[in-house]
């Protein structure tokens, strides 16, 4: 079976535009398509992908840049997280920003898009549970069509997505909301770890909400609905009377029975629900020493 | 004409003086040439298969299909070893590959030539191995009871050591368990080399390595060719720490490029890395610690057990630092240790910077703690009044003879003051750029801590190091076969050349086995001092020589003559000879630099069996998020007895680097082994320190009090920073959470859970 067995040249495509791009997806279906490289390439080095055809996104300028669209900020696909790190976006989603600052290294944040980062779809991809809590909004294309999809219906389990084939990540569209917003993240080092639990927890002023989203705790983006909408309601929106311990405990306990974490040879469930917990509690402490009367 | 005594020099720097590492801008400018970038045009590619089992019995072997694979030039198994089966440092009972059994993960069965790596690798898949998994040996503790995994049996080495009268008992006792998890080397450059076919039969081995000739001797036995066939030549080292000491992929690059006659390259993956070599022991140790009321030290016990992994390794020479240093720098008049280091299926152990002393300072420190504690002493205090000094014994019954500056070195690093205030930006405080306490979440601590350990080889072994001195036209070539694997030798060997031949053009050849003998290994910190003895006395013998040969031409006595600075002068004045013009016909010579010899251990593990002993001590701060069980180190303060500081810059780099790793093994650093099989055998899980996880180190004082025998006085450098450093860490940990923490590294659950809960 295995006689004359001869391995393939690798051919890359270096997209200039989006439907250089699709049109390239379209031609070999069975592409992959490379963004930053840094989850693809440590795929091909482990040998659990074997490289074929390849579509080189990082020439794309339709994927590089943000906007900010009313009360909308859209970001490319192509934009990297040291990009995110940039005063100016972290102004607009601040837990974006502090999101991008945890991951890896410099030169990873470099290279790394929210794109890829989405793509991956890992349970601790760090943009995920900042994303899941501002709802953000996908924009999907291929050649024939595009379509958008929440983030959290984009991911349907660990590192499965509903990407069809030919089908690009464009861009990703967050609301600018008004509150300050907080991003912490548990790992065993102080820097360039993976999340072995992490939550974000953003203020909606407007809407009078807290909005939770959590990572590494969990196969797919999670929202602690159950205690947004308990603390939510207990707090003093008009006056920012800061509520009760209580309250912040109760909530803190909410978001950890939200959670549904796993045993592996990174953390143990147990650890991290209870990460989420203390992590939950204190960043809830730090928006509202923020958010009393302005 | 000019005053010597004053005469500005501008030349290259000598002993004591800053040197920059010739390859120190390469490395970080991306330019050095690693073994790993070892090219050649008609060059193959190598490859290895590795048993996916921790234990196997191997059915048969099919290499048809790899052998069909387009571009496949050799597949080869343990019967095409041409000369001995086996290698191995102190015994050889490790194969070169596997026959019938397999006993650990990633024990290499097959290897493969091949035009590409790609076609490496799909000739690897190919090879079809039946096996009949085992149910693996993995917990140590019952490896001696267990049937044997391999011929020579479960117990790799047993030291019972008995000390003193043996029937002293202490008015304070103290009785703790501790237990050491298994630490990587974590170099940078994975394993790496090249084989070259010679015309003449023999090969050319090209790999970064610890020993060459160890290497050579090796594999000559396993090729069945006459070790003057086989000429190794050190390749560029991308750091070792021990984990080059042993075989990796020399054998086996030798067998595919007799076997095709062509150039073969190979070079590990990060992950292939990880099985690829040794790691340190993993230790479980039990210590009952007996003392007067006034604090000293009667009697030590204590219980080791090493898991050795499946092959011996340097486990034997591990274990008997680990029994003759149990106790730490104190004095002991009683003890008795028993450690064994046992086999099982685990990943093999052997070197690792330290070797052997890490685990006990780590146990034995928590034992002075504690004692400390139940007498109510100061630590430190408890530390001085037990200290070590010269003519005291060890647990060996040996009595110092040497340089043993206990004291010094605790109460330099005790007494430093400390500068380390409380951060309030997230990113400074436990969980670090993951932004997750504030300074309200975080308790600190402090902890001290003392360790030593033995430096060149002991117990009898033959230790020596050949060099050779080629002076002429003024310039000076040295030829050693000594490893640099990162600790600094090339600019030693510089220096102590100019120093004693007054030269500033010195050429150190590159080091191979060809036209020189061993070195010995680049471990045990013992270069600086032999390979640096070695080339000492190779060049004053030059210089003996030359002024001889200067005398009789002139007509002077020659005690009256002095070289200095790129001349000969005579002391009564009226001669002045440049060196280039007093070297135009060349003058040699060649030595093989020996240490006094050392005796084994008695059936006691009693004896002469040491040469010489290195001091450090290390005090911690940490800050602690008790909640979230995570640690940041802010300040590592340190004092080392070094004999004598020959390269200042090297020297805190050696006291940076080692503490480093000792910060690792503290907090985060763990090969994760479970059910025989490692589980992080990548960068991505198997976590070192980062800049915001390593503190700056302090070097409170560096205690040159000049070692009889060394060169210069200078004791080696490399190991001790490494030993007390995890023990303070630690215990700074254990002070601010007022938890036990017996276990290295401490994990996040060992202070959220310290009952086990999860
Ligand atoms: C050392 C190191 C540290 C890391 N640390 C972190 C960390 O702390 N936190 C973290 O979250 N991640 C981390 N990562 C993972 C990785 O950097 C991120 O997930 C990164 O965002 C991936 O983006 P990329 O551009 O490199 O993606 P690539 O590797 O190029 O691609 C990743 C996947 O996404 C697909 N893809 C990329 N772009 C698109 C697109 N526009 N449309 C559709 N599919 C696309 C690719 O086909 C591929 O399957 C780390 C990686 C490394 C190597």
């Amino acid at each position: 079976m295995l006689n004359g067995r001869q391995h393939v040249g690798v051919s890359v495509t270096i997209a200039t535009s989006l439907e250089d791009a699709c049109a390239a997806l379209t031609a070999e279906p069975g592409s992959l398509v490379l963004a930053g490289g840094t989850d693809l390439m440590v795929e091909v080095n482990r040998g659990s992908r074997r490289i074929g055809n390849v579509v080189a996104l990082n020439r794309i300028p339709e994927l590089a840049g943000w906007h900010l669209i009313g009360d909308e900020l859209r970001l490319g696909a192509g934009v990297t997280f040291a990009e995110i790190c940039d005063p100016e976006i972290a102004a607009l989603v601040p837990a974006l920003a502090q999101a991008a600052r945890t991951v890896g290294s410099p030169q990873i944040r470099n290279a790394a898009t929210i794109g890829g980062n989405i793509a991956t779809a890992s349970p601790a991809g760090d943009s995920i549970p900042v994303l899941a809590a501002l709802d953000a909004v996908l924009e999907l294309r291929s050649a024939e069509a595009s379509r958008e999809v929440p983030v959290t219906e984009f991911i349907t389990g660990v590192k499965a997505t509903c990407l069809m084939p030919g089908e690009l990540i464009e861009a990703v569209r967050v609301p600018v909301l008004d509150g300050p917003q907080e991003f912490c993240k548990v790992g065993p080092r102080n820097a360039m770890v993976i999340s072995v639990a992490s939550l974000a927890l953003l203020v909606d002023r407007s809407a009078r909400r807290i909005r939770v989203g959590l990572g590494s705790v969990a196969p797919t983006p999670l929202r602690a609905t159950q205690a947004e909408d308990h603390v939510s309601g207990h707090l003093d929106w008009d006056n920012g009377v800061p509520p009760r311990l209580e309250v912040v405990r109760e909530f803190a306990e909410l978001v950890a029975s939200s959670a549904s974490p796993i045993d592996d040879h990174r953390g143990s469930a147990a650890y991290r629900r209870h990460a989420v917990r203390i992590l939950a509690q204190r960043s809830l402490t730090r928006v509202l020493n923020r958010v009393s009367p302005s | 004409m000019t005053d010597l005594a004053i005469s500005k020099r501008t030349a290259a720097p000598r002993i004591g003086e800053d040197t920059p590492r010739p390859d120190g801008v390469p490395k970080v400018a991306g330019t050095f040439a690693f073994s790993s970038d070892l090219h050649h045009d008609r060059m193959l590619w190598g490859g290895t298969l590795r048993s996916p089992h921790p234990s196997a019995r191997i059915r048969s072997v099919d290499i048809s299909a790899a052998v069909a694979v387009t571009g496949v030039h050799a597949v080869l198994t343990h019967e095409d070893v041409p000369g001995s089966l086996v290698y191995g440092l102190e015994h050889r009972d490790q194969p070169v590959l596997a026959p019938d059994v397999v006993r650990y993960e990633g024990e290499p069965v097959a290897i493969v030539a091949a035009d590409s790596p790609e076609a490496v690798r799909m000739a690897v898949d190919a090879i079809a191995v039946d096996y009949e998994p085992l149910d693996p040996l993995v917990d140590p503790d019952l490896a001696e009871r267990a049937d044997p995994i391999h011929p020579d049996g479960n117990l790799v080495r047993r030291i019972n050591l008995i000390h003193g009268d043996q029937d002293v008992r202490g008015e304070v006792q103290v009785e703790g368990t501790y237990e050491v998890g298994m630490q990587d080397q974590a170099f940078l450059g994975p394993e790496s080399g090249m084989a070259v076919p010679a015309e003449d039969g023999g090969i050319d081995l090209y790999v970064a390595t610890q020993w060459l000739h160890s290497d050579r001797d090796q594999v000559a036995d396993c090729l069945g060719l006459d070790p003057a066939l086989v000429r190794l030549t050190l390749s560029g080292v991308g750091g070792a720490f021990g984990a080059r000491e042993d075989l990796s992929l020399h054998v086996h690059l030798c067998m595919l490029a007799l076997h095709t006659r062509r150039p073969v390259k190979m070079v590990y993956s990060r992950e292939e890395s990880f099985h690829g070599h040794v790691h340190r022991h993993p230790a479980r140790m039990w210590f009952r610690h007996h003392a007067d009321r006034d604090g000293s030290i009667v009697r030590v016990e204590s219980r080791l057990v090493l898991d050795g992994g499946a092959y011996a390794s340097s486990s034997g020479a591990v274990i008997a630092n680990a029994a003759c240093f149990a106790a730490g720098p104190y004095r002991v008049p009683s003890a008795h240790i028993d450690g064994a280091v046992v086999r099982t299926n685990n990943p093999p152990c052997g070197a690792m910077r330290g070797f052997g002393a890490v685990q006990t300072c780590f146990a034995h420190e928590a034992q002075m703690d504690r004692l400390a504690d139940a007498l109510g002493m100061d630590p430190v205090e408890l530390r001085l009044h037990n200290a070590l000094a010269p003519g005291d014994e060890l647990l060996t019954g040996q009595t110092i003879t040497g340089t043993a500056p206990v004291a010094e070195v605790i109460r330099t690093c005790a007494d430093h003051p400390s500068g380390a205030s409380m951060a309030v930006d997230p990113m400074e405080l436990p969980g670090g750029a993951g932004r997750t306490a504030d300074p309200e979440h975080v308790v600190r601590g402090e902890a001290f801590a003392v360790g030593f350990k033995n430096i060149l080889f002991s117990e009898g072994f033959d230790d020596f190091s050949e060099a050779s001195c080629h002076l002429a036209d003024g310039v000076a070539t040295i030829t050693s076969a000594c490893a640099e694997v990162g600790q600094g030798f090339v600019t030693l060997a510089q220096q102590i050349t100019r120093e004693v031949l007054g030269v500033d053009d010195v050429v150190l050849l590159p080091a191979s086995t060809v036209g020189i003998g061993s070195a010995g290994s680049t471990s045990a910190s013992r270069q600086t001092w032999m390979s640096g003895g070695a080339i000492q006395e190779a060049c004053g013998q030059v210089r003996v020589q030359l002024l001889e040969r200067l005398a009789v031409k002139h007509g002077v006595d020659a005690d009256d003559l002095v070289v200095a600075d790129g001349r000969v002068v005579s002391m009564a004045g009226g001669l002045e000879i440049d060196l280039v013009e007093a070297t135009a016909e060349p003058i040699e010579a060649s030595v093989v630099f020996r240490h006094a010899p050392t005796l084994p251990l008695d059936e006691n593990g009693q004896g002469d069996a040491h040469v010489s002993f290195a001091f450090s001590a290390h005090r911690a701060i940490v800050d602690v998020d008790v909640e979230l069980g995570l640690v940041k180190v802010v300040e590592l303060t340190t004092s080392q007895d070094v004999g004598r500081v020959l390269n200042p810059l090297q020297t805190v780099g050696q006291l940076e680097g080692g503490a480093a790793q000792g910060v690792g093994l503290a907090v985060m650093e763990e090969v994760l082994v479970q059910g025989g099989r490692i589980r992080n055998a990548s960068f991505t899980d198997y976590l070192v320190p980062t800049a915001l996880d390593m503190p700056p180190v302090e070097i409170a004082a560096l205690i040159e009090e000049a070692e009889p025998g060394a060169p210069f006085g200078a004791k080696g450098i490399g190991e001790p920073p490494s030993i007390s450093s995890t023990a303070a860490v630690a215990a700074a940990i254990r002070n601010a959470t007022g938890l036990d923490l017996p276990r290295v590294p401490v994990r996040p659950t060992d202070i959220v859970f310290p009952e086990g809960a999860a």
